[in-house]
């Protein structure tokens, strides 16, 4: 592929998954390479290593007690940082549980995303001007308010894109389809990422259909979708990129399919990957790891050295430490301010509710 | 002062709001070229234009998404479901989703969106068309559910509904569309929400119900009245929340209450209503609650329906056999 062709893919899919940065850290495709500075190419790659590490140090702390829910992201930096680098702050996000990387590069404050994982409504308390949901738990939903945010946008004459992720699994859901379709229908500015590591928990991805390729589903809408290698940074950026001057310059959705992996389990909160999957199999995913290849890339080029990862990798850590306290030192929610947040004009049978959770809650 | 039936008055007051707040955006399945199966927003694509009245792919969990996304974007959407018993089909959106953003969101997004959507049984519909699900969302914290009983009151309800910054389900009984007119003013009016409606005096006895049953209710008052019983007719309006201290003066005054809803028994709104009673004028009873509703099997096959409905006989009786007891 030598330029991305969206209006070509609207009918016929890629039959090669796009690539720019392969395994050993060589541009395969120097047609499609970025546009981006060498600043930009080491802020790309900080922002996955910082993802790696929040991955690592979010584990230890949900073992310790300290954090609740969390489902691991290493393994799929590329996909999700690579596509999230893309975007403005101006553009509107709506993730999935796994996609809390991409929030806080958004602008969610790290200690709110430990909130939420901590289960304290403050977590999702965003910020009036954030352009966000929080992480969305009912499989699917996502992909229909993405339509209305996009239709949205588009009446608003913004130039700006709606996007979402899910994952293979979430492409069997109806509003999967409803969601793309609605999109396609209004021609509004929404980018739908399919984050395909392979399983929805347990089930592997050839169970939940039987096409080819998830990003063909596009087709039936009507609209582009384009199957990307989910360990290159580059290549989602790229991808990533592409669809969203497509879709600001009116063009409508785009669908982008990524093939990554997550080495982890689906959540901490009790599986075990080993039920499902060989360890052969996730060293066969771990030899394309997206931070190895963009590494060595950026060593390369000689704009990346190990004492500058070290130095980096401590500042995250620091930066975590900071969160996390904070995130301890807020105080309890309270059923009271819940009651206050159901409605915006309070009715007299919730008011009374009110009255009797302030005075419990003030003893 | 002009006569409209229910669906005249309901498109009327969708053409003010539209033309009150440049947000407002009315879409679904057929609303637009159609003007709606019913003809509620008859013409008002051609008066107001495509970008603000539009159709819809046909699926109702995107219509409702596509309202929470817009309501993100600023808009104030009135989604419509072109009928009640196609609610299953979007139920996360509606229970999941819209209704608890406030909540889930500490406060920090609204969700300004009017679902409207016809409902309820006697017009000889196919299945799944006539059903009174109305209690299922009755039963979602963050949600209103309105249910106008007349013209006048669904146009002054929906402005309401419409200009509200919580989320509403607006349910318009079917048989209520065309079955009689009402004065309704042309002006633009509110009728608020969270507040019942005494619609009819009475000393003897307490009739509560909501949207078509009220007519009902209503005919079997005035028939009551030929016996020698004055029955008080409450309207609920909005089923959820409720309005407990209309509820509670009516019975307090009359200290009987039957309880009317064209929903199955089980766990139906009326159920709130009589715990309601219970806990707060149960010593105002001089007679055990009655009930009056459908039985609790899924709605009936059209032949069944005449018989299946509650109706102002069965209010009739009831109300007999409590004023009796």
């Amino acid at each position: 592929m030598k330029k991305i062709d969206f209006e070509q893919l609207k009918s016929t899919p890629n039959t090669e998954t796009l690539s720019i940065l392969d395994e050993t850290g060589q541009i395969v495709n120097k047609d499609l390479l970025p546009d981006l500075s060498d600043d930009e190419l080491t802020e790309l790659f900080k922002q996955m290593v910082w993802s790696r590490v929040l991955n690592e140090r979010s584990t230890k702390l949900n073992r310790q007690g300290r954090l609740g829910f969390f489902a691991p992201t290493s393994g799929e930096e590329a996909s999700q940082i690579g596509s999230n680098f893309a975007m403005t702050k101006d553009d509107f996000i709506l993730p999935a549980y796994r996609d809390v990387p991409q929030l806080v590069q958004h602008g969610l404050p790290l200690y709110q995303a430990f909130l939420w994982s901590r289960g304290h409504v403050d977590g999702n308390k965003y910020p009036e001007a954030m352009q966000a949901l929080p992480p969305q738990i009912i499989i699917g939903a996502q992909y229909v308010q993405t339509a209305g945010v996009a239709l949205g946008i588009k009446k608003n004459n913004k130039k700006t894109v709606a996007y979402t992720y899910t994952g293979d699994g979430g492409t069997s859901q109806g509003d999967f389809y409803e969601g793309i379709n609605f999109a396609g229908a209004f021609k509004s500015p929404a980018l739908f990422f399919v984050q395909n590591n392979g399983y929805a928990i347990s089930v592997p991805r050839e169970k939940q259909t039987a096409a080819p390729a998830l990003s063909q589903k596009a087709v039936a809408a009507g609209i582009p979708g384009i199957q990307v290698d989910g360990m290159d940074a580059l290549a989602v950026y790229a991808a990533t990129k592409a669809a969203r001057e497509w879709a600001v310059a009116g063009n409508g959705p785009v669908l982008i399919e990524t093939l990554t992996y997550r080495y982890g389990p689906h959540t901490l909160s009790g599986d075990d990957p080993k039920r499902y999957r060989t360890s052969a199999e996730v060293d066969d995913w771990q030899r394309k790891d997206p931070l190895i290849r963009m590494r060595k890339y950026l060593t390369d080029k000689g704009i990346w050295s190990t004492d500058q990862e070290k130095a980096w990798e401590e500042e995250v850590n620091k930066q975590i430490d900071e969160a996390i306290k904070k995130t301890e030192s807020i105080a309890p929610q309270k059923v009271s301010d819940f009651l206050k947040n159901t409605f915006i004009d309070t009715p007299p049978t919730i008011k009374a509710e009110i009255d009797a959770y302030t005075a419990k809650e003030s003893d | 002062m002009a006569k409209l039936s229910m669906v005249k008055a309901i498109t009327q007051g969708l053409d003010e709001e539209i033309k009150r707040d440049e947000k407002v955006l009315v879409f679904g399945e057929d609303v637009g070229r159609n003007g709606g199966v019913f003809r509620a927003t008859d013409g008002l694509q051609d008066e107001n234009g495509e970008d603000r009245v539009f159709d819809t792919p046909l699926a109702e969990s995107g219509i409702s998404g596509l309202a929470m996304g817009l309501a993100l974007e600023g808009f104030r959407p009135v989604p419509e479901i072109q009928f009640f018993g196609f609610v299953f089909e979007t139920m996360d959106e509606i229970a999941g989703q819209i209704s608890r953003t406030g909540h889930r969101m500490g406060g920090s997004r609204k969700m300004p969106i009017t679902i409207r959507a016809p409902f309820g049984g006697g017009v000889h519909t196919p299945e799944l068309h006539a059903d009174s699900l109305e209690g299922l969302l009755a039963q979602t914290p963050g949600l209103r559910v309105v249910i106008p009983s007349g013209p006048y009151d669904a146009k002054g309800l929906l402005a309401s509904s419409i200009r509200s910054d919580d989320p509403v389900v607006f349910l318009e009984h079917m048989k209520l569309y065309r079955s009689f007119k009402e004065e309704v003013p042309e002006d633009s009016y509110t009728v608020p929400l969270d507040k019942a409606d005494v619609k009819r005096e009475g000393k003897d006895i307490t009739l509560v119900s909501y949207g078509y049953m009220v007519q009902e209710s209503w005919k079997a008052a005035d028939a009551l009245a030929k016996e020698g019983i004055e029955a008080e007719v409450v309207d609920l309006r909005t089923i959820s929340p409720l309005d407990e201290e209309t509820i509670i003066n009516s019975v307090k005054k009359t200290g009987r209450a039957v309880l009317v809803q064209e929903a199955q028994n089980q766990a139906g709104v009326m159920g709130q209503v009589a715990s309601i009673i219970a806990e707060k004028a149960i010593l105002s009873l001089e007679s055990p609650i009655g009930r009056v509703s459908a039985p609790d099997t899924p709605y009936p096959f059209s032949q069944a329906e005449e018989i299946w409905l509650p109706n102002k006989n069965d209010i009739i009786e009831k109300a007999k056999e409590i004023v009796n007891y």
